[in-house]
């Protein structure tokens, strides 16, 4: 059962009324549980912010690192034993910004690693900072004029890193989210799933998506299949304020801490 | 007895190798005390290189050269940054037609870069040459244990070679032997 | 053998079998041993992105339960603070060697110093406690680097080995045994919470993946794991705990050596400069002289500065501007002289014997 991932001796947990990282963290237990995971045989890591929180709710053994540096560490568990299931959870500060150089070199390694990113686009867990997937003209704490940088894509730097699974869903798929936990866990090599989430507290609150099902519906609404939009678009630029979802690859390059098939 | 070894040359020609070899073979073949420090800077090739072995009877405390007795000098620039000082007492070898000045010290010259060109054809075994020479000259340490000390550092497939060129460095530095 | 070869040869001999790091001058000849020798043994040598990774790397491969080591110099070191804190805080046993270098920044790569004294101690933020070694030969290298792994899984902390570019690049011969003492840690009793501390003020360890759902985290936490930063009261007892589970046996785990008690002029030395010491007092036999070579830094154990009775000058030669010679001043009432010495090179012989002899006509050096 999915609860007994949960320790419940831990709970109530610190998300914000309506937040999308508990949707999340629900799809990939449910994952890791369709998969028959153990428990014992299984660590989540994570590094700092609201995302990085998730695994101290998981009843396994995982590691609450710096920030930014959870790759890292994880590197050091699955390399160390890759007999271990090692999934992180990460945010898009914690992953795009100071973690940045870890996550291309992480991708570039191909370690046997599934990665989870909750990108809610700002700095969550500090009071809404602006992030580097603020998208232009976002407001933000830091960006109170509107966000003025070009945001990173995440799942399009993980594909061009070398990772071999990438997939990017919002909070609202969450089928279909799971099914890419799924298909990243059972890809060997470097697996990345980007989401896609709502933060009404932090982000919403100051960009016209004070209620939850506001920003859904502008998360569903923004989404464009990848599939759909490959097959019809004739190469034409996608308008900005949209993103792509679905699986962007899956490929089977040379990959490190790869368990050995016993 | 204390011997304190300096050798220099330029990045590239196994300067630091030479005092390895040195050390080695004082330390584990001729049974008595030995340690091998160096100077470098940033590059990998040219550039002043050196390197220096104290060798004693007695256990080494003070781990860096003071006053060097013993030169090995394989370049100009070399000899400029770390030959030129030596004491009026101590006996200098130079490769001859590296460098152009003399030292005032007691100086042995050996053409060791361009004999391992002409009777070897690999200039790269100049520096133990050089070796074999100073041992020769010096009697620093044992013959064979410089044998036995080459023998274990160089590179597999190159101990021939190597050998040949410590034994030219024999009859380089005492011609009548 | 180099003393940075033999760093490597004593983790290997201590059954480290895993290696994370960047490469840095002076210390790279450690890297590139274990990179040659790790796969040779089922191990795992993984170069990283920078050194802030390379200390998140051990930390997670000492989770696992493996003797995991780094290897760096001053620039490097000073990325490592961050992590050095975590494996403070969640209590890890890891390795550390320091080569040091000229500083600050880039300063003298290829030029020995003693300078990152402080910053191993105070270097990464919190209050916190760790454990120093200082070898002064390579036959030490080897000996101190498979002892700091037996202190890192006895005590559960990041402990250093504080080398310098004189000893990490020079050569020697060395003795290696057939076999080195290994101790591991403690294991955690059934029952037990992760991180609640036996007698000894140490909690029993258990590595992931064999049961026991251990929640590691920076972060204040209970003796569960689980996070509590905003309790003042958790927050001072986990503290002063890891502070105290080393603090407090710093007498009984020194590991020193005392030439001529009865000396009136005392050396406090460590790292390279305990050679030039040795020379003047044991070799030149300096009258009136003796020395303290500590080979444990840190913790420091004040309690040795009193084995001296006739001492009327504790004399500190180190490779900066005077570092433990302030820890050695807070704890006697007789001058203390720091003799600091920066640029790259060994204090001469001649440099001490004369400091001791101004001391001895009356002067002030």
């Amino acid at each position: 059962m999915r609860d007994d991932w949960l320790r419940a001796d831990r709970l109530p947990h610190i998300y914000c009324a309506g937040c999308g990282n508990g949707t999340i963290m629900n799809c990939v237990l449910e994952a890791v549980d369709q998969l028959g995971w153990n428990m014992d045989e299984t660590v989540f890591v994570s590094g700092i912010g609201c995302s990085s929180r998730a695994p101290g709710y998981i009843r396994t053994d995982s590691l609450h690192t710096t920030h930014g540096r959870a790759l890292a560490f994880a590197t050091g568990v699955k390399m160390a034993n890759p007999s271990l299931h090692v999934l992180v959870f990460t945010g898009d500060g914690d992953l795009s910004a100071i973690g940045g150089n870890h996550f291309i070199h992480a991708c570039r390694r191909n370690i046997d690693l599934t990665v989870v990113c909750m990108n809610n686009y700002i700095y969550g867990m500090t009071g809404g900072q602006g992030s580097p997937t603020t998208p232009i003209g976002k407001t933000s704490t830091t960006t109170p004029y509107g966000a003025a940088e070009m945001p990173f894509d995440l799942a399009e730097l993980a594909v061009a890193a070398g990772a071999n699974y990438v997939a990017r869903w919002t909070s609202y798929h969450v089928t279909e989210l799971t099914k890419a936990v799924v298909a990243g866990i059972q890809t060997p090599g470097f697996s990345f799933i980007e989401v896609r989430c709502q933060c009404p507290t932090s982000y919403g609150r100051r960009n016209k998506y004070r209620q939850p099902g506001d920003f859904i519906t502008y998360l569903r609404e923004s989404a464009v299949l990848k599939d759909r939009w490959d097959r019809s678009s004739a190469g034409e630029e996608l308008p900005s304020e949209k993103f792509l979802i679905g699986e962007f690859v899956r490929r089977s390059r040379p990959a490190m801490g790869v368990p050995d098939e016993a | 007895m204390r011997h304190e070894v300096r050798f220099s040359g330029f990045g590239g020609q196994g300067i630091i190798l030479s005092a390895v070899i040195l050390g080695r073979a004082a330390a584990l073949y001729d049974n008595r005390y030995a340690v091998q420090t160096q100077v470098y800077g940033p590059e990998a090739r040219g550039g002043a290189s050196m390197s220096q072995v104290i060798i004693d009877d007695e256990p080494i405390l003070f781990p860096k050269v003071k006053k060097p007795n013993l030169f090995v000098i394989m370049s100009q620039e070399g000899f400029e940054k770390y030959g030129k000082t030596a004491s009026p007492d101590a006996t200098m070898l130079i490769d001859s037609g590296l460098v152009h000045d003399r030292p005032e010290c007691i100086c042995i010259e050996i053409p060791a870069t361009r004999e391992a060109k002409t009777q070897l054809g690999r200039d790269i075994v100049a520096n133990i040459i050089m070796l074999g020479s100073l041992v020769a000259a010096t009697g620093v340490v044992s013959a064979q244990a410089l044998e036995q000390a080459i023998l274990a550092s160089v590179p597999k497939g190159t101990e021939e070679l190597n050998l040949k060129a410590m034994r030219l460095g024999f009859a380089l530095a005492v011609p009548e032997a | 053998m180099q003393g940075n070869v033999a760093c490597a040869e004593g983790a290997l001999a201590a059954g480290c079998t895993f290696f994370a790091g960047y490469p840095i001058t002076p210390s790279t000849e450690v890297a590139e041993h274990m990179a040659a020798k790790l796969p040779k043994r089922k191990g795992c040598f993984i170069q990283m992105e920078d050194e802030i990774a390379s200390m998140a790397a051990i930390i997670g491969a000492a989770w696992t339960g493996v003797r995991a080591m780094t290897a760096t110099s001053g620039p490097g070191f000073s990325l490592m603070m961050e992590n050095i804190g975590y494996a403070v805080m969640s209590e890890t046993p890891c390795v550390l060697i320091n080569v040091q270098r000229g500083g600050p920044s880039t300063g003298q790569p290829t030029m020995a110093a003693q300078g990152d004294m402080m910053q191993v101690r105070f270097g990464s933020h919190g209050d916190f406690s760790i454990i120093a070694l200082a070898p002064s030969t390579v036959q030490e290298c080897f000996e101190l680097t498979a002892k700091a792994f037996n202190l890192a899984d006895q005590f559960r902390c990041p402990v250093f080995l504080m080398a310098d570019e004189v000893i990490g690049h020079m050569r020697e011969r060395i003795t290696i045994p057939d076999s080195v003492q290994i101790v591991r840690p403690k294991p955690l009793q059934e029952g037990m919470l992760p991180f609640a501390p036996e007698d000894d003020l140490i909690p029993g360890f258990a590595a992931f993946g064999t049961g026991r759902k251990i929640p590691v985290t920076g972060l204040t936490h209970n003796e569960k794991g689980y996070p509590d930063s905003t309790n003042p009261a958790r927050h001072e007892s986990l503290v002063r705990r890891l502070v105290d589970k080393i603090e407090t046996v710093r007498h009984s785990i020194a590991d020193y050596e005392i030439v001529n008690e009865e000396a009136e002029y005392v050396f406090v030395c460590y790292g390279s400069p305990v050679r030039t010491v040795q020379e003047v007092v044991q070799r030149a036999k300096t009258p009136g002289t003796g020395y303290l070579h500590l080979r444990m830094i840190w913790p420091f154990p004040e309690q040795l500065l009193s084995r001296f009775p006739n001492v009327k000058a504790f004399i500190v030669p180190e490779l900066n501007l005077g570092m433990i010679s302030r820890e050695v001043e807070r704890h006697v009432c007789v001058p203390v002289i720091s003799a600091g010495k920066i640029g790259g090179e060994l204090h001469a012989p001649d440099e001490l014997v004369a400091i001791v002899e101004q001391l001895r006509s009356g002067g002030c050096p």
